[in-house]
C-alpha cells in the first residue's frame, strides 16, 4: 500500500512537470513577454535591460527550472492585466469556484445516486421512465442553455432566485464563503444545478447500469437464497458493489466540474476562477492563463490520488495481503 | 411414512418471449422425504436448475411458475407473497449454487456474511451470532476458523469457498437444501471432499437435499433417489440403485450406456443419436420420441405420464401394459425422424 502511494505520487509529479512545461512554453512563446509588459514608449535599451533583469536571456532549461521552482512555491509572477501577483488574484477567486463545484458535485451525487438506484430497482415503474427521460434531457442540453432556461424560469418569471452574482459573502480571513447567509444560498442554487445537471444524469445512468449488472450476479442470488431482507440485498450488497466505478467517474467528474465551471460562471457572472480565466484569455494575460492551467492539472492529480485511495477503502481485493493473513491453500 | 417434506406437483415454468412462450419445465412432479438426498440429472437445458430455482422462489424474471404447486411441510409456498417466501428461504430451504467463486460478496468478510444470515433468521445477539459463525466454519472444516472468520472471500481457495457457502446455506438449519451443481466448478480432487462434507452435514442435521447435477457419478455416490429430466419433463424417477442398474426409460438407458466405467471392457461407449430438442420445437407426444430406438406410434401422439414400474416411475408408454398391448411397436423409426439433430 505504501509502495502504491509512493508510485502514485511519482506519477503525479511527472504529470505536474509535463503540464508545467506546457504552461512555461505558453508563458514564453505566446507573444513576447516583454512586449506584453511594457508600453509603446519603452526604448529598445530599456527593453533589453528588462529582458536581462527577468532572466529571459538565460538558457532555456534554466528558465524552465526557475519557472518550475517558482510555480511549486505558488509564484506565477504578475498579472499583466491586474498588475498584482497572480497567486493573490487566484486565491481571491478560488473559494467561489470551489464552493460552487462542491455544491454541484453534492447535488449530482445526492440526486443522481438515489435516482439511479430507484430506476434500477423499479425498472418498469412510471417514475423510472420519467427519470430516464429527464436524464436524457440533462445529457443532451448544453450547460449554457440550462443556465439560461433556469434564469428565465426562476429569476425572470417567478423571481424566486437572483439571476447573477455571489451576494452574502462572509470573510473568514483565510477563506470567504457565501454559504453562511440566506442570500448566498439562494444565489448558489441555480449555478450549482446548472453545473451539476450533466454529472447528475451521468451518475444516475451509471449507477443504474452498474446496479442492474450487480443484481444479476450470483452473490445477489445467493444473498436472496439466504433469505436476507430486500433492503440488505439492495443497499448492503448490491449498492456497495456498484461504488468502485461510481467513485472513479465521480472523481474525474469533480475535476471536470472545476475545470468547466467557466461556462456556468460566465452565464451567472459567478466571480470564480473560470470568469477570471475568460478575462485572462480576452486580455492575453499569459501568467493568469498558465497559472490556471497548472492549478487545474493539480486538482485533477489530487482527485485522482484520492480516488485511488478510495478504491482501497471499498474493495478488499486490492489491499495487499499481509503474509499469514491468508493461509488455507 | 409420514408426509413428505417437499411435494412438487405438475410444476410448469414458462418464459414469455417475443416469439411466444417457452415452457422450460413442463408438468414435473416429485417429492422429497425428510432427510433424503434426491438427485436430479439431465443434460443442460433439461430444466433441472430451473426446477430448483422455482422451488425456492428465485426464478429470474421473466421466468415464472405458470402452473402446479410446491408444497413444503404441508403448506403451499409457490404463491406466497414476497415477504413470506423470503422468511422460508435460508430458514427452511437453503441453496448452494454452482460457482463458489461468485456466490460470495467480494466486499464483505465471510464472517459478516454469516452473521448477517444468522441475525436475519434468529434472535441471537451480535456476539452470539459471531460465535455461531465461527462454529459453522469449524463444522464445515475451515482450519483456524476463529481467525479466518475475518477473511475476505478472495483469501480462500475455491474448495474452501464452497465450504463457506455450505456453512452459509446451513446457517439457519434449513430442512431442505437445494444444491445446484455444487461441485461442477471445483477440482476433481476437491469434489469428493465437498460431497462427503455435504452428505455428512445433512445426515447430522437431518437436512434433505435436492442435488442438481449432470454428473451420474456424483448421484451414484450421494443420492438415495434419482430423478432423470429430459426437455423440461420428468423421464424417470426411482431409487438410485434401480435407476442405475436397471434403467427403464430409453433415455435413461442411453444415458447409462454413455457412462464409461472402470473394469468393464466395453470398446465403444454407446451414444444417443441427435440432441435434446430446443424449447421452441418440442415434438408432440413424448419429447424423446425422435431419438428413441423403441418408439411406438403412440409416442408421437400422446404424452406419457409417470407410470409405476417396479420401484421406479417411468414416463414411457413401453411400461403402460394396456397401451403397449394395444399398440404395434414400430419396427423401425420413420426415416428422417430418428436422427433429427436439435
Amino acid at each position: 500500500m505504501a509502495a502504491f502511494i509512493i508510485k502514485r505520487l511519482l506519477h503525479s509529479v511527472i504529470v505536474m512537470l509535463a503540464v508545467g512545461f506546457v504552461a512555461f512554453l505558453m508563458f514564453n512563446y505566446v507573444g513576447d513577454p516583454i512586449n506584453n509588459m511594457v508600453g509603446q514608449e519603452t526604448t529598445v535599451v530599456q527593453r533589453e535591460q528588462l529582458r536581462e533583469q527577468l532572466g529571459l536571456n538565460d538558457p532555456f532549461y534554466l528558465q524552465f527550472l526557475r519557472f518550475a521552482g517558482n510555480a511549486a512555491q505558488g509564484d506565477f509572477g504578475l498579472s499583466y492585466q491586474h498588475r498584482r501577483p497572480v497567486e493573490d488574484i487566484i486565491m481571491e477567486r478560488l473559494p467561489a469556484t470551489l464552493e460552487l463545484s462542491i455544491m454541484s458535485a453534492l447535488f449530482a451525487l445526492g440526486v443522481g445516486v438515489p435516482m439511479g438506484v430507484y430506476t434500477a430497482l423499479n425498472r418498469n415503474s412510471v417514475l423510472s421512465k420519467v427519470f430516464m427521460f429527464v436524464s436524457l434531457v440533462g445529457v443532451s442540453l448544453p450547460t449554457f442553455l440550462i443556465g439560461i432556461l433556469l434564469i428565465f424560469l426562476f429569476a425572470v418569471q417567478l423571481q424566486w432566485l437572483p439571476s447573477f452574482g455571489r451576494p452574502g459573502v462572509v470573510d473568514l480571513g483565510w477563506w470567504h464563503t457565501s454559504l453562511l447567509t440566506w442570500d448566498g444560498w439562494k444565489a448558489i442554487i441555480m449555478p450549482a444545478i446548472t453545473l451539476g445537471l450533466f454529472q447528475m444524469t451521468l451518475i444516475m445512468r451509471l449507477v443504474r447500469a452498474e446496479m442492474l449488472g450487480v443484481l444479476r450476479t450470483d452473490y445477489i442470488k445467493f444473498a436472496r437464497a439466504r433469505g436476507l431482507k430486500n433492503r440488505a440485498v439492495h443497499f448492503g450488497h448490491a449498492l456497495k458493489n456498484t461504488m468502485v466505478p461510481v467513485i472513479t467517474v465521480t472523481g474525474l467528474q469533480l475535476g471536470t466540474i472545476i475545470a468547466f465551471a467557466i461556462i456556468t460562471e460566465t452565464v451567472f457572472q459567478w466571480p470564480g476562477i473560470g470568469l477570471l480565466f475568460i478575462g485572462a484569455v480576452r486580455d492575453a494575460d499569459i501568467p493568469v492563463m498558465s497559472a490556471y492551467l497548472v492549478m487545474i492539472a493539480f486538482f485533477f492529480v489530487v482527485i485522482n490520488l484520492i480516488v485511488d485511495l478510495l478504491y482501497f477503502a471499498v474493495d478488499p481485493r486490492l489491499r495487499v495481503e499481509r503474509p499469514g493473513a491468508s493461509g488455507g491453500h | 411414512m409420514s408426509d413428505p417434506l417437499l411435494k412438487v406437483e405438475d410444476l410448469r415454468v414458462e418464459f414469455p418471449t417475443r416469439r411466444g412462450t417457452l415452457v422450460a419445465v413442463d408438468g414435473v412432479s416429485f417429492h422429497v422425504d425428510q432427510g433424503e438426498v434426491l438427485g436430479v440429472v439431465g443434460e443442460s437445458g433439461a430444466g433441472k436448475s430451473l426446477t430448483g430455482s422455482a422451488v425456492i422462489g428465485l426464478l429470474e424474471p421473466p421466468g415464472r411458475i405458470a402452473g402446479g404447486q410446491v408444497i413444503l411441510e404441508g403448506e403451499r409456498i409457490d404463491n406466497l407473497p414476497y415477504e413470506r417466501i423470503r422468511r422460508i428461504r435460508g430458514r427452511k430451504i437453503g441453496a448452494i449454487f454452482q460457482d463458489p467463486l461468485t456466490s460470495l460478496n467480494p466486499l464483505y468478510t465471510v464472517g459478516r456474511q454469516l452473521v448477517e444470515t444468522i441475525l436475519t433468521h434468529t434472535d441471537l445477539s451480535l456476539s452470539k451470532a459471531r460465535d455461531r459463525a465461527i462454529e459453522l466454519l469449524q463444522e464445515v472444516g475451515i482450519p483456524a476458523a476463529d481467525r479466518r472468520v475475518d477473511s475476505f472471500p478472495h483469501q480462500f481457495s475455491g474448495g474452501m469457498r464452497q465450504r463457506v457457502v455450505i456453512a452459509l446455506a446451513l446457517a439457519a438449519n434449513p430442512r431442505l437444501i437445494i444444491a445446484d451443481e455444487p461441485t461442477t466448478a471445483l477440482d476433481v480432487s476437491i469434489q469428493a471432499q465437498i460431497l462427503a462434507l455435504l452428505k455428512r452435514l445433512c445426515r447430522e442435521h437431518g437436512t434433505a437435499v435436492i442435488l442438481v447435477t449432470h454428473d451420474m457419478g456424483v448421484i451414484a455416490e450421494t443420492a438415495n433417489r434419482v430423478a432423470v429430466m429430459y426437455a423440461g419433463r420428468m423421464a424417470e424417477i426411482g431409487p438410485v440403485r434401480d435407476v442405475i442398474k436397471h434403467p427403464r426409460h430409453p433415455y435413461t438407458i442411453g444415458l447409462m450406456g454413455a457412462i464409461p466405467s472402470v473394469g468393464s471392457d466395453v470398446e465403444r461407449l454407446s451414444q444417443i443419436d441427435g440432441s435434446m430438442p430446443r424449447l421452441t420445437d418440442i415434438p408432440t407426444g413424448c419429447a424423446f420420441n425422435p431419438r428413441c430406438t423403441k418408439v411406438l406410434d403412440r409416442c408421437r401422439r400422446d404424452r406419457p405420464d409417470l407410470i409405476p414400474a417396479g420401484t421406479s416411475e417411468v414416463a414411457c408408454w413401453l411400461y403402460d401394459d394396456a397401451g403397449a398391448a394395444a399398440d404395434i411397436p414400430a419396427a423401425q423409426p420413420a426415416p428422417g425422424v430418428a436422427h433429427v439433430a436439435g
